[in-house]
């Protein structure tokens, strides 16, 4: 039995080998006669002609790539948020404390000093650092997010820096602290606020442009902070999501919960 | 009239929406809300249907003022709305005939977020069977993924964390592979929508020298989805994810997530390749071989096992290899007969799903053969229902099944390759009866008496489960009994689907 | 065709990772060596959509100085594609490291044969 196995798991590396050669090999293969490296791709010239040259007048973005996934593709983009936030869920699902998997796995593990352990503030020197950064930590996440139209960024990247901060607030002044402000309720709230203002604002979008109807967003002037049309609050939107949903997905994997969480410690 | 138009945006928009209010709404409020708004759905859905056959027209919509090589785009015929339709029919059924099952396996506070997912998956699926951009169907797919293991880890036992783990990693592979098919399509063709992008490839494919690339990017595309949606040789994690799946869950993975699958590579194949260019590369021969070969071996694997979910999801694997051989038949009958064959599977795998689980129930909770003695007798509800969707997996006229088979033999029949007839039928046989063999011994097995009898079992249901089974039950009816109008509405859209 | 990988060598790297990720992610027994893997099959799509979207001597598809010929910059769409397939990549690795956290705590090991080894030995999963 045990020689059975030992062949098989031979055998499985060598097919795991002879796999990998030959995927990369069929890939290379394609990709020699790709078109080449560092080249314009002449098929790909009609579609981006139109986002450069008529980008800004059309979007009113003078980040290109801002304007093509919040304004020509803005489809995609409105998935690609929602994505985020099933992965929340997916985590809330797995690893949220509830009385069912308190009784099993979960028992052994959340005891009351590691409850205590997570309340407690880091120590001094991630904290002094914490006082240092933080503020420009928050300040540049604001930045990135308001000038998503106008150079590299945009939501989902400052939101990402905002969601860091969090984390770093949480890990610096221990969960107590930053429950005070930003409560399960809180979170919960704002992902659904933003959430929703983007479905219905990329909606009345499109429902708007295939009638052929006008749709009453002032587009702005091209360079300046309040330009972009939708772009700027969908920005803001998107980052607020983000932000909850690193900081979401870091204390469920601490705590198990989003917020602060009653039930579980009264119990105990 | 002309407002119908939009219904398609507002299916994806809504679902979006409704996913993201079930998360703040208590557990019994988010279940009638998923209800009611599922029934919303079907009465768009069903306008749209109206609509396209009325005008004989399917539409193309544009999401946002941008037209079509800039912007997104939807588009609706009449396959899209009866897939769409039949999508919604069967996951609002296998919502509420399972809901029973999903209080015992998860827990109250957070029962509301699985209505969140379900929502998800349902806006996920609808852009999945409208979209008309390979790029938004990856997006989608990833979301469909996402939300297919937030529905199986709901159940938390080790066995379906476990199956979970391995039902994401090689949907993960799925996705990779689907990604970078559609990247290296996008560096041949230089769109990502997909009508220009077949007007494209069929310039490229005269090419002698692009042909075999364009072959590799459909290739492995093609090995994506069918990772994904589990085709022979990758159907090994079905036993396992749908065997123990939440029943409402292990009911939408089977009928709803594995069908999008194959709709969005059936959609590729006809609107973004040009299925001029398929017949040029050797795919459909070998999804025809895999096709059989997934019928044949997940009939086996059914025969072999000894748990009553595992057999399930092995013919599970065998059903979906029938899909794959009607399109790897390559002819506009082969096409019809998969279409068809989705509709039926969905219908009447998810009512099998969501009536093994009572039976266990009744013996014990346990799902083995051994000790499923008598089981359709304790609960002779859940052995109705069961006997109906066997009868259909089986078979046996009047019921869905039997109109698939006969749809495939005639498309068999149909084409002029004698080695393909041989194959088909030959496949057919064996298929026809080790199903007969595997549910013939299930059935006898679960209405040998033994024991005392229970009377009350009716009180264990209530109408949220008799309705369902009931519509489910008609529409298998209907699909075994009306094939012809069935067909026709699909050779319809399939006409009007290119 | 050596010739034309070396024109085409930073795709060619691209899809090496790919090949090496999807190995890793197919073979490993470990979980977090698997997830391991996935990020890195991603970072070869995404190093290839980047290498795609190149085009030597042009600049970034952000208009400052106010030129707007199309041949002035590279190709902004690989760009946006990239931003969705890193979104959908960091989800995916939350959900599998909870997943890795869950059955760690559960089966006491990450390798995953050993996971379904100890799987069939526990009382609770009929």
């Amino acid at each position: 039995m045990k020689n059975r196995k030992k062949l098989f798991d031979k055998l499985y590396n060598v097919v795991a080998v002879i796999c990998c050669l030959l995927l990369i090999g069929v890939l290379l293969y394609t990709v020699a006669r790709l078109p080449h490296y560092g080249e314009e791709n002449p098929r790909t010239v009609e579609v981006v002609e139109r986002y450069v040259e008529r980008g800004v007048e059309e979007t009113g973005a003078v980040n290109i790539v801002a304007g093509m996934i919040l304004d020509y593709r803005a489809f995609d983009t409105l998935g690609e948020s929602h994505v985020l936030f099933t992965a929340l869920i997916c985590v809330l699902i797995l690893l949220g404390k509830d009385e069912k998997n308190m009784r099993k796995e979960f028992d052994s593990y959340y005891t009351v000093e590691y409850e205590n352990y997570h309340k407690l503030a880091g120590d001094s020197i991630l904290r002094l650092v914490g006082y240092l950064l933080l503020p420009c930590l928050f300040l540049f996440g604001i930045y990135i997010l308001l000038n998503g139209q106008l150079s590299p960024g945009g939501g989902f990247s400052g939101g990402a820096i905002m969601g860091a901060a969090l984390i770093i607030f949480a890990a610096g002044f221990g969960f107590e602290t930053v429950d005070k402000v930003f409560t399960e309720k809180l979170l919960k709230t704002v992902t659904f606020i933003a959430l929703t203002f983007y479905s219905f604002a990329k909606g009345y979008v499109f429902f708007t442009g295939a009638n052929g109807l006008e749709n009453h967003v002032p587009k702005g002037i091209p360079g300046m902070i309040l330009s972009g049309g939708l772009i700027l609050p969908l920005d803001i939107a998107v980052g607020f999501v983000v932000a909850c949903t690193m900081f979401g997905f870091y204390s469920l994997f601490r705590r198990g919960s989003i917020g602060h969480d009653h039930t579980f410690m009264d119990q105990q | 009239m002309e407002f119908i138009r939009n219904y398609p945006l507002f299916t994806i928009v809504l679902s979006l929406f409704s996913g993201v209010l079930c998360y703040m709404l208590k557990p019994a409020a988010a279940k009638i809300y998923t209800l009611v708004f599922e029934g919303l759905l079907i009465g768009m859905v069903g306008c749209v249907l109206f609509y396209v056959i009325v005008t004989g027209q399917p539409f193309t919509y544009v999401m946002g003022e941008f037209p079509a090589p800039w912007g997104n785009e939807i588009r609706a015929g009449i396959l899209e709305a009866m897939i769409a339709l039949l999508f919604l029919i069967v996951e609002i059924c296998s919502i509420s005939a399972g809901h029973r099952f999903l209080v015992i396996d998860m827990d109250e506070s957070k029962r509301n977020l699985y209505f969140t997912l379900v929502n998800l998956m349902t806006a996920a699926l609808m852009a999945l069977v409208w979209t008309n951009d390979l790029f938004t169907g990856y997006v989608f797919l990833e979301i469909l993924t996402l939300t297919s293991c937030g529905v199986l880890i709901v159940r938390e036992i080790g066995r379906t964390t476990l199956a979970a783990v391995r039902y994401m990693i090689l949907n993960l592979l799925g996705s990779g592979l689907f990604l970078l098919g559609v990247v290296l399509l996008y560096d041949l063709t230089g769109h990502l929508l997909m009508v220009p992008m077949r007007q494209t490839i069929a310039e490229l494919a005269r090419d002698p020298q692009v042909l075999p690339v364009l072959g590799v990017a459909v290739g492995i595309l093609t090995i994506g989805l069918s990772i994904k949606s589990g085709l022979f040789p990758f159907h090994f994690w079905m036993p396992d994810t749908y065997g123990w799946a939440s029943p409402t869950s292990a009911a939408l993975l089977s009928s709803l997530v594995s069908k999008a699958y194959i709709f969005l590579l059936f959609k590729t194949y006809y609107r973004a390749i040009g299925i001029d260019v398929i017949e040029q590369l050797p795919i459909r021969n070998v999804l025809l071989v895999l096709g059989i070969g997934g019928i044949v071996v997940g009939s086996l694997q059914a025969i072999h096992t000894n748990n009553l979910n595992h057999m399930v999801a092995y013919s599970s694997a065998a059903q979906i290899g029938y899909i794959y051989m009607g399109i790897g038949l390559g002819t506009m009958a082969g096409y019809t007969a998969a279409m068809f064959h989705i509709m039926a599977h969905a219908i009447t795998k998810s009512q099998l799903f969501v009536t093994t689980p009572r039976l266990a129930e009744v013996s014990g909770g346990t799902l083995k053969f051994q000790d499923l003695q008598g089981a359709g007798l304790k609960s002779k509800v859940a052995g109705l229902y069961f006997t109906l969707g066997a009868f259909s997996m089986i078979g046996i006229p009047i019921f869905a099944g039997f109109s698939s088979k006969l749809l495939f033999a005639l498309a068999a029949v149909g084409q002029g390759s004698h080695k393909k007839i041989i194959l088909v039928m030959l496949a057919l046989a064996v298929s026809s009866m080790l199903n007969a063999l595997y549910f013939v011994m299930t059935l006898i097995r679960i209405f040998t008496p033994e024991g005392k009898l229970e009377k009350d079992d009716l009180r264990h249901h209530h109408i949220n489960y008799h309705l369902p089974m009931v519509l489910l039950t008609a529409a298998n009816l209907m699909l075994g009994l009306k094939s012809d109008l069935v067909v026709s509405l699909i050779e319809r859209g399939l006409s009007m689907f290119g | 065709m050596i010739t034309h990988l070396w024109i085409n060598n930073e795709e060619a790297v691209a899809i090496i990772l790919f090949g090496i990720g999807f190995t890793m992610l197919l073979f490993q027994k470990n979980l977090l060596k698997k997830l391991i893997g996935m990020n890195i099959m991603d970072t070869g799509v995404f190093l290839f959509l980047a290498s795609m979207g190149y085009i030597e001597g042009r600049k970034a598809p952000i208009i400052t100085d106010g030129v707007m010929e199309a041949a002035a910059y590279i190709n902004p769409v690989p760009a946006g594609l990239v931003l969705t397939g890193i979104v959908v990549s960091v989800s995916v690795t939350a959900i599998m490291l909870s997943l890795s956290v869950r059955l760690y705590k559960r089966y006491h090991t990450l390798n995953i044969d050993e996971m379904y080894e100890r799987s069939r030995h526990a009382a609770e999963d009929r």
